[in-house]
């Protein structure tokens, strides 16, 4: 099964979120999602100085199979981009969790990590819709 | 669950992606489908292809059956094993399947014979055209050969991977094999065909040997790929797929397929002769090209296909092509269409260059 690390927050729509300190956070998208996409081919993030809304669409991830949105889990500004994914885009396939970030942000209400799911949470919503 | 091949047990051994294809339990991929697509380019790979169907044709009246039937011409088959690309069409000139053709025997002997090959998908539907269009013909007869599996081996090293694998009298007649053509081996029917853009072989056999050829040709060196890779690769050779680049309502004429009409000899009756000649006198309103885009993103079937003062069209096949790096696909236009077009991608109008739809043979970039 796909790989769900412990210290990691998530949502529904199969980003995880790394706290950082400071109130920013990393985000990729998850191991689960870059198998259901299959092998990346272009990565579209967002601008750097971007101030999102929890839930905007924040770029596309374009694989062989499909362009699939991604979504800005907290609201706050762009901070930082993974520029690697420009040249390696299959980064998000052999790295989810790691080289393969997409980018971060520096949040503007840390209250909202309150509603993110834990590793059990996002385990059992893998399950639910295999 | 949906029907398995011989090689069911060996794909899940090598760790392969399953999905459901036309009924069918098939390898979409083993790991990353664009290492399969590069691996099939640069060496060889091998894929499952035995949820084809193949039909065989016999009888005093298979030739001039297979003449009514198809809309190329069997009679260009002047040389044993010789394989022909067909159209089967309708009355009114839609593609019921596109299909392979090989002549089993010397040409025009007594007991010469046909074996053809159609899509998965299609099978019900083909069999029954086939079967109903009998009527007619003193003596043809259609055996469905559903206990062959079929392994296609692709790739510039798959010809010297297979001959190292299968023993030296198959060896043999695969040296003796020209491009485009089939020859039986013990029990084994070997043909140089494929559907990749590179050289190689389609191997069909029986069932209860499948998987021990396949784990030998895996040992040797050939990759397993999936279909996938297989996908890609042929929209890079700018091959159709049926269903997606044609279908029962689109003419060979606007699928880029009129060249496997065999328009001569005049006299000579096919299933969708007089449809096609009509279309052709009153001029053909669409055609398929191929399509380009160098920029960012990817092209995608049903993407609208903006021409400005000519029209609209749309995709039919698109992707990420890996050997190249961009996007290319398959799209159905107007005729009239030139050198540039736009395509809307996400309510985007992204250009595009317009050409004929072939884009890598051989491992090389084909257009300029």
């Amino acid at each position: 099964m796909s790989n769900i690390p412990s210290e990691l927050k998530y949502v529904a729509s199969h980003e995880w979120i790394r706290v950082e300190g400071d109130g920013i956070v990393t985000i990729g998208v998850t191991d689960h999602a870059q198998d259901l996409l299959g092998d990346v081919v272009f990565v579209e993030l967002p601008e750097v100085g971007a101030e999102l809304a929890g839930g905007d669409e924040a770029g596309v991830v374009e694989s062989v199979k499909a362009a699939s949105d991604v979504y800005a889990p907290l609201s706050g500004e762009i901070v930082a981009i993974n520029e690697e994914l420009e040249d390696s885009p299959e980064l998000v396939n052999s790295d989810p969790y790691g080289d393969g970030w997409f980018f971060k942000i520096k949040l503007s209400d840390t209250e909202e990590l309150n509603d993110l799911l834990d590793a059990e949470g996002y385990t059992g919503l893998c399950e639910s819709e295999a | 669950m949906g029907s398995k091949t011989a090689l069911y047990e060996k794909h899940q051994e090598m760790g392969a992606k399953l999905v459901d294809f036309g009924g069918w339990d098939m390898p979409i991929h083993y790991g990353s489908q664009v290492d399969e697509h590069h691996q099939v380019r640069t060496a060889s790979g091998m894929f499952d292809v035995s949820h084809m169907t193949v039909v065989d044709v016999t009888g005093t009246d298979a030739k001039e059956y297979l003449r009514y039937l198809l809309a190329n011409d069997v009679v260009k088959l002047q040389e044993k094993g010789k394989a022909l690309y067909s159209g089967m069409l309708n009355d009114n000139g839609g593609v019921i399947d596109d299909l392979i053709v090989y002549l089993m025997t010397e040409p025009g002997v007594s007991g010469e014979w046909f074996r053809i090959v159609v899509n998965c998908a299609t099978r019900e539907k083909d069999l029954r055209w086939m079967a109903d269009h009998t009527a007619g013909f003193d003596d043809v007869a259609l055996t469905e050969q559903p206990d062959l599996a079929m392994i296609a081996i692709q790739g510039p090293k798959a010809i010297e991977l297979s001959k190292q694998t299968v023993g030296e009298s198959r060896a043999k007649l695969i040296d003796q094999l020209s491009v485009f053509q089939g020859l039986e081996s013990e029990g084994w029917f070997i043909a140089r065909t494929g559907y990749t853009g590179e050289d190689g072989l389609e191997i069909m056999l029986p069932e209860d040997e499948a998987a021990k050829f396949w784990q030998a040709l895996s040992d040797n060196g050939v990759k397993p790929c999936g279909l996938g890779a297989r996908d890609t690769l042929r929209l890079e050779a700018g091959m159709n797929l049926y269903g997606s680049d044609m279908d029962e309502t689109i003419s060979p004429l606007a699928a880029n397929m009129g060249w496997t009409i065999a328009w001569e000899p005049e006299d000579r009756k096919f299933i969708g002769r007089e449809a096609l000649e009509a279309q052709k006198a009153s001029g053909v309103t669409d055609k398929l090209v191929g399509l380009v885009m160098e920029s960012r993103g990817v092209l995608r079937a049903h993407q609208k296909v903006i021409v400005d003062g000519v029209g609209e069209g749309e995709i039919t096949s698109g992707s990420f092509s890996p050997t190249l790096g961009f996007s290319v696909a398959m799209a159905r236009v107007p005729a009239a269409t030139g050198e540039q077009a736009d395509v809307e991608i996400r309510g985007k109008r992204v250009p595009v260059r317009v050409l004929r739809p072939s884009f890598v043979r051989n491992g090389k970039k084909v257009f300029d």
